[in-house]
């Protein structure tokens, strides 16, 4: 049987003035039974086929360039500050050339200005995203309408089989409760628990009331939000007019985040 | 039947009360995992898999291999088995069960766990192995129950068992191959990243399972009334050296496509469990040992005239097994996990909590074959006092 | 039958065992558990109302929780439409609580005494109540 809210909702009146009491409606109704129609998304929302990054990193140059960025995420989505490296949680940071590329570092003669450099690392929302295909749970899965690679942590049982498959290391687990070390909480978001895997969701909940990532928001230029799939987007015409490079793009992957990695005159 | 693992001699009595003690503090250190995050074991982000899933996947070996015992007797009517296969399909009972306490062991959220099945998903590989491992267990237990069951009134097992008799065979196979696809699968894991990883995992297992069923069947001629055989361990033993062969063989291909590419990514997890990389030594000493160990048995189970000798076969056996435990059910999975995606090094070593927690879901593996053991081995010492 | 003195012996033993709870209870009145609407918040609504009638609430809001949580993370759909026409924004934190300051006596309340424990606040961060 299906029934809608409104319907139920008179049948519940109705028996409840005929003194029936409302328990043998409730019994019949069960879930899932609200109409999709009767919720949609903020008319503020920022809409996109695929959403992307494109990171300039020679924009960033002094610890704050990229401090400021980490923590403008991480302050606001309670993410903790972990003492332990082997616990860490992180879903943006800085990381070096090397570790950033792994499979060029070999190169021993490389141009030292970029081999020193250091990059912003965070989720790149793969097109074809090796964490969505092993999860067993759908607890992470590609957002249908904008691309960006979502993880309900909710739903998570904690397998880490999303972390195993991960290729740029993007993925946190709360090894410990992670409430002890958040220090200031954002009352506005909730925090995780221990046991699940937490990430990057590309500030899904500002995007949805017409914000722009926070990162990106907090990194005077060197962090470009836009969409992929509109040529006309800010982010496409980076990539057109400058040199850009993604990480591991031989795993088939297609990372969403593209990195600039040196001044425009040079591509 | 099961009344007949209520009744032991003292021996027995003790060895239960030991195992249900191992069980007991392995579930006190469960109940602190289960209070305090996997942030009590070795874990990390970097290597976020440890002992659990790595004695899960060498469990799912151990399973695997009653197939070794059921396609001799079964498809080829080789009557040397007939006595033993009973042991061969409890032990795939028993590993299973532990396959499912490891993987509970593993989880972050266990209390979630229901979400595999109420949020179906085929296209993950963790989704198949669910339903294979746990359509394996019942399919042995049925079996296994019901043959002995007939065995004991002394009469053929109905004909409704031999359609899941044949079934049970490619779905031993199906159980480690998924287990296999779970790694096998994985973008950027160099070491997993091989399309030998399922053959291996069935050679690794047809050498290892057999080889623990040879020791227990020794252990059931010298503790109890009831012969395995000494031609079916012979047999077994047969088996045990072929796939150990092929296993060895399949780990040298790797080693050969690793080097001769010379593929960076390919060769690291090599360096770094057999020689270690930059001091990061931790795995060296115990992958050198399972190398010895499986050196050592290959040569004494290559020579037919050694391998006659029990006690010289069991010693082989012993080190085959500690040699594939080491391999399979560690190595292989930390060398997924080191270096890292970043060609970093953390290394990874269990915790003593964790270690009680893995020796506590042993300990009711083996409590559980015990009591299945003892229930087949009390209807066969009943079998040989109305013979004689 | 064997033994029948202790099976019958033991049968009534096991039947007083299970049935006490029920047994000691009998004739008592239970005191009502009512949810406390007593927030400054609500007091200060000229006409006071959630997103659905009260009978609603009561009997569905975990049906309506778990349904509108889907929708936020997994559909990206923040407001939600009542049946008085009114759009809300969905959101535990930033919505329900904002009115339904007081945790202990409205949530709690009700939870403790029909023993359930959901797990929304082991992420969701509860209001700060003064009053303890």
């Amino acid at each position: 049987m299906s029934m809608n809210r409104r319907q139920f909702l008179k049948l519940a009146s109705a028996s409840t003035v005929l003194g029936v009491g409302g328990a043998s409606v409730i019994s019949n109704i069960g879930r899932g039974n609200l109409e999709a129609a009767q919720i949609h998304p903020d008319p503020r929302a920022l809409k996109a086929k695929r959403w992307g990054f494109v990171v300039d990193v020679s924009k960033l140059s002094t610890d704050e360039d990229y401090q400021k960025c980490v923590n403008a995420c991480h302050d606001i989505h309670n993410v903790p500050n972990n003492p332990n490296p082997r616990h860490e949680v992180k879903w943006i940071w800085r990381d070096t050339y090397e570790h950033t590329f792994p499979n060029t570092a070999e190169d021993k003669i490389m141009n030292k200005e970029l081999q020193e450099k250091n990059f912003l690392l965070f989720c790149n929302h793969c097109q074809n995203p090796a964490c969505v295909r092993v999860c067993p749970t759908k607890a992470t899965f590609k957002r249908a309408s904008d691309g960006i690679v979502m993880q309900d942590m909710h739903r998570c049982i904690g397998c880490r089989f999303c972390m195993a498959a991960c290729p740029f290391g993007a993925r946190s687990f709360n090894y410990t409760d992670p409430r002890p070390n958040i220090k200031v909480e954002n009352k506005t978001f909730p925090t995780r628990m221990i046991g699940v895997v937490e990430k990057c969701t590309a500030c899904y909940e500002r995007l949805a009331i017409g914000q722009q990532p926070a990162c990106a928001e907090a990194s005077s230029g060197a962090i470009v939000f836009g969409d992929l799939d509109d040529p006309n987007s800010e982010v496409r015409k980076l990539i057109a007019e400058k040199y850009t490079i993604r990480r591991k793009p031989e795993l088939g992957t297609q990372p969403s985040i593209y990195y600039v990695i040196g001044g425009g005159e040079h591509a | 039947m099961l009344e007949k693992a209520l009744s032991g001699s003292n021996r027995y009595w003790a060895w239960i009360f030991f195992l249900l003690a191992v069980i007991g503090v392995g579930c006190i250190a469960y109940w602190k995992q289960l209070n305090e995050g996997l942030g009590i074991t070795g874990l990390s982000r970097d290597v976020s898999w440890g002992l659990y899933i790595g004695q899960f996947t060498f469990l799912v070996g151990v399973a695997a291999s009653a197939v070794m015992l059921v396609i001799p007797y079964y498809l080829h009517d080789f009557k040397k088995f007939s006595k033993i296969v009973i042991l061969g399909e409890f032990l795939a009972v028993s590993a299973v069960i532990m396959c499912v306490l490891f993987i509970m062991a593993d989880m972050g959220q266990p209390m979630r766990v229901a979400n595999i099945l109420l949020h179906p998903t085929p296209g993950s590989i963790v989704f198949w192995d669910v339903v294979v491992l746990n359509g394996y267990l019942l399919l042995n237990l049925i079996i296994g129950w019901t043959t002995l069951g007939a065995d004991r009134k002394g009469v053929r097992p109905p004909d409704w068992v031999k359609p899941l008799i044949y079934l049970s065979v490619p779905w031993a196979v199906s159980i480690h191959t998924v287990t296999a696809f779970l790694y096998a699968g994985i973008p950027g894991r160099h070491f997993w990243l091989t399309a030998v990883m399922a053959a291996r995992f069935l050679a690794s297992a047809f050498a290892g399972g057999p080889a623990l069923l040879i020791i227990l069947a020794l252990l059931v001629r010298k503790f109890s009334k009831f012969d395995p055989g000494t031609e079916a361990i012979q047999a077994i033993g047969k088996i045990v050296t072929y796939a150990m062969f092929a296993n060895v063989f399949l780990l040298g291909l790797e080693f050969f496509t690793a080097f001769y590419s010379n593929i960076p990514g390919h060769m690291h997890p090599f360096h770094y469990l057999y020689v270690g990389i930059d001091g990061h030594t931790k795995m060296v000493p115990l992958m050198w040992l399972s190398s010895i160990l499986a050196v050592v048995a290959l040569a004494i189970l290559v020579f037919p005239h050694l391998r006659r000798n029990e006690s010289i076969l069991a010693f082989a056996c012993i080190a085959l097994f500690s040699s594939l435990w080491i391999d399979k059910g560690f190595g292989l999975i930390i060398g997924g996990f080191v270096p890292n995606m970043f060609e970093g090094i953390t290394e990874y070593w269990p915790t003593f909590l964790e270690t009680l927690i893995t020796a506590g879901v042993w300990a009711t593996g083996f409590l559980i074959l015990t009591v299945l053991y003892k229930v087949a081995i009390a209807v066969r010492e009943e079998d040989t006092a109305v013979e004689h | 039958m064997y033994n029948s003195g202790k099976i019958i012996a033991g049968l009534a033993v096991f039947f007083i065992l299970a049935t006490l709870p029920f047994l000691l209870n009998l004739g008592k009145a239970n005191a009502k558990i009512e949810p406390s609407i007593d927030t400054p918040e609500i007091n200060a609504m000229p006409v006071k109302h959630c997103v659905e009638p009260k009978a609603f609430m009561r009997s569905e809001h975990m049906q309506l929780l778990n349904t509108w949580r889907d929708e936020v993370v997994r559909n990206g759909n923040r407001i939600y439409v009542g049946s008085d026409g009114n759009e809300y924004g969905i959101s535990l934190q930033n919505g329900c609580m904002k009115c339904h300051s007081n945790k202990k006596e409205f949530c709690d309340k009700c939870h403790n005494y029909m023993a359930v424990v959901p797990y929304c606040w082991s992420c969701h961060i509860a209001p700060k109540e003064n009053k303890s």
